[in-house]
C-alpha cells in the first residue's frame, strides 16, 4: 500500500545526508565482514532492502558489496540473512562505531 | 564494575521514544529534579491510520504534567548517561570505550568474568551481568539463549528521524506548552510490512519513525526510510513534521515476542537483564522498555549483592533475581501480555481492523441527505464483512484481547 497524500513540502535529502546526520568514530577493523561469494546464489536478498543504513549493495556480476562503516550495529542483516557463513557479526572496537547523540 | 562499550554511557541507545522512571522512587526519591528528559507526555494519543484515513483516540493530564509524573521523552544518550552517574555515585565504576568479547571460565567451566578488547583486559568477577543488549553474544555464549531469540520473526527493527523544529512552533502544532509533550502511537502507515509508527515531541525536535517486523521487511521492496517518508506524507502526520530538518537518523532492534523468547535468566556466576532478555514490552496500548531494563538491572545487582555475601553466586544462590522479577512488574506484566505481541503483529490488527474502523467511522459521520441514517449495526456489519474479517475471527481476536489486556 502507498500511501496517497500530497508530497508535503521539505527537502528530499540523499541517503548519503541523511546517514551523515549521525556519527560514526570509525575503527580500521572492519567489524561486520560479508563474505559476498555466499551471496551469489541467494535469489532473496533481506539484507537490501532490510538494513537500515544502507550498506548492502548488490555488484554487477551478481554478489553483494558490504560496507561497515556507517552501520548502527543493530543486528538485522544477520537475523534476516538465511546464508550460513555470508555474514560475520561482531561489535567493534570499544569507543568506536555509532555515537547517538539525540534519540 | 560497570562495562561500556561506547565511548559514553548511553552513546549506543536508541528507543522508541517514551521512559517511565517511577521504578525509580524507592532509589532516587525526587529524580524528576534532575532526571535529563526532554518533555513529561501529558498527551497520549494513539492513532489508526489507512491510506487516506486517520481514526485518533486522543487523551490529555494536566497529572501527568506534575509531579511524581507518568511517562517522558528523552534522549537516551543524556539519560543513560545521567543514570550511570547515579550508579557511579554509588560506588561502581565505569569503564567506557571496552566492548566485552566474550565469557572467562575456571577450570570448573563456571563463569568467571568477561574478556574485553582491552590490553590485558580479562576481567575477573564472582558474578557477571549480561546487560549487553538485545544481540546478547554474552547470553548466547552461555548457552541461555532461546529457541525463539534466534528466530528472525520474534524482531522489529526501530528506524527513526531526530527532526529540528523550533520549540514554539512544536508547542503551537501539538498545543502544549512549557514542558508538557505528545506521544503519539500509530497503527498502520507502515505500507505492507507489519509494524507501526511513532511520533514525539522533544524540546526543539521530532521524533518520528516506524517499527518494522522482521523477515518481512526483507521480503518485499520498500526501503525502512522510504517507509517513513510515506508515513510523514500521510494527511494527518505531514503538517505536523512540515519544515523540519533532519538532525539524527538512528535504528535499533527490538525483542518483540515477550515471554515467548526470554532466554533462561539465571546460570552460575551470571544473570541476564534488559534487552539481553527480551524484556521489551511491545503489547501495542503499551510499549515500554526503558523501565523493565532498569528494574532488571536493579534487581540483578541486588541478587548479585545477597549472592556475594552469602558467598554462593552459583544458579542457586543467585536466585534472588527471578523471585524478584516473577514478584515485580517485570515478569508480572510480560506473563499476563504474553499472547499481546502475536495479536498486535497479526494480520488482522495491522491491517483489516484499521480499515474496518477507519471505514466505520467515516459513514457514521457521513451525512447522506436526503438517505437517512443507517443504523450503527449495519455499518459494523457491511464493514466488517467488506474487510474481510470472519465473526469467528473477530470473536477469538476479541477473546484474545480480553484475555491479555483484561
Amino acid at each position: 500500500m502507498v500511501l496517497v497524500s500530497r508530497r508535503p513540502e521539505w527537502p528530499e535529502i540523499s541517503f548519503e545526508e541523511r546517514i551523515g546526520t549521525t556519527r560514526f568514530d570509525v575503527h580500521e577493523r572492519a567489524h561486520i565482514v560479508v563474505d559476498g561469494s555466499v551471496c551469489t546464489d541467494c535469489s532473496t536478498r533481506e539484507c537490501i532492502v532490510a538494513c537500515p543504513a544502507n550498506l548492502f549493495v548488490p555488484t554487477a556480476d551478481g554478489g553483494i558489496v558490504f560496507n561497515y562503516e556507517q552501520c548502527f550495529e543493530c543486528g538485522t542483516c544477520y537475523l534476516v540473512c538465511n546464508r550460513e557463513g555470508a555474514i560475520t557479526w561482531t561489535y567493534p572496537e570499544g569507543g568506536h562505531g555509532v555515537v547517538f547523540a539525540r534519540t | 564494575m560497570l562495562l561500556e562499550r561506547g565511548p559514553f554511557a548511553g552513546s549506543k541507545n536508541m528507543y522508541g521514544g517514551v521512559v517511565y522512571p517511577r521504578i525509580l522512587d524507592q532509589f532516587h526519591p525526587n529524580w524528576w529534579e534532575e532526571v535529563p528528559i526532554q518533555r513529561w507526555i501529558t498527551r497520549r494519543s494513539t492513532m489508526v491510520l489507512t491510506a487516506t484515513q486517520a481514526m485518533t483516540v486522543d487523551f490529555r493530564t494536566q497529572a501527568w504534567g506534575e509531579p511524581p509524573y507518568n511517562g517522558a521523552t528523552a534522549y537516551r544518550p543524556d539519560f543513560d548517561h545521567w543514570l550511570a552517574g547515579k550508579a557511579e555515585a554509588d560506588g561502581a565504576v565505569l569503564v567506557t570505550s571496552t566492548t566485552a568479547l566474550g565469557l572467562l571460565r575456571d577450570e570448573a567451566g563456571r563463569i568467571a568474568g568477561v574478556r574485553t578488547d582491552r590490553p590485558d583486559g580479562d576481567i575477573h568477577a564472582d558474578v557477571v551481568i549480561a546487560c549487553d543488549g538485545v544481540n546478547s553474544f554474552l547470553a548466547k555464549e552461555a548457552d541461555l539463549f532461546g529457541p525463539g531469540q534466534t528466530e528472525a520473526g520474534n524482531y522489529t527493527v526501530g528506524v527513526k528521524e531526530t527532526i529540528a523544529l523550533p520549540k514554539d512552533v512544536i508547542d503551537e502544532r501539538f498545543g502544549v506548552r512549557d514542558r508538557e509533550g505528545v506521544d503519539i502511537e500509530i497503527l498502520g502507515g507502515t505500507g505492507g510490512v507489519n509494524g507501526g509508527g511513532f511520533l514525539y515531541t522533544n524540546l526543539d525536535t521530532l521524533a518520528v519513525g516506524v517499527v518494522l517486523k522482521l523477515p518481512a521487511l526483507g521480503a518485499q521492496p520498500r526501503r525502512p526510510e522510504e517507509i517513513i517518508a510515506d508515513l510523514k506524507a500521510h494527511a494527518a502526520i505531514a503538517p505536523l513534521v512540515e519544515g523540519g530538518t533532519i538532525v539524527e537518523y538512528s535504528a535499533h532492534l527490538i525483542p518483540e515476542a515477550g515471554r515467548s523468547m526470554m532466554p533462561r535468566l539465571t546460570t552460575d556466576g551470571m544473570l541476564v537483564a534488559g534487552d539481553a532478555a527480551a524484556m521489551c514490552l511491545a503489547a501495542g496500548i503499551w510499549l515500554e522498555g526503558v523501565n523493565f531494563a532498569m528494574a532488571s538491572g536493579i534487581y540483578a545487582g541486588e541478587a548479585a549483592a545477597d549472592a556475594l555475601r552469602a558467598g554462593d553466586t552459583s544458579a542457586a544462590g543467585l536466585a534472588g533475581y527471578e523471585r524478584r522479577l516473577g514478584d515485580t512488574f517485570v515478569l508480572r506484566d510480560h506473563e499476563k501480555l504474553r499472547r499481546a505481541p502475536g495479536l498486535v503483529l497479526s494480520d488482522r490488527v495491522q491491517h483489516h481492523y484499521p480499515q474496518m474502523i477507519a471505514n466505520v467511522v467515516e459513514r457514521v459521520f457521513r451525512v447522506e441527505n436526503p438517505r437517512p441514517k443507517p443504523g450503527f449495526r449495519r455499518i459494523v456489519r457491511e464493514e466488517r464483512k467488506r474487510a474481510g474479517i470472519g465473526l469467528r475471527d473477530l470473536a477469538r481476536d476479541a477473546w484474545a484481547g480480553i484475555r491479555s489486556f483484561g
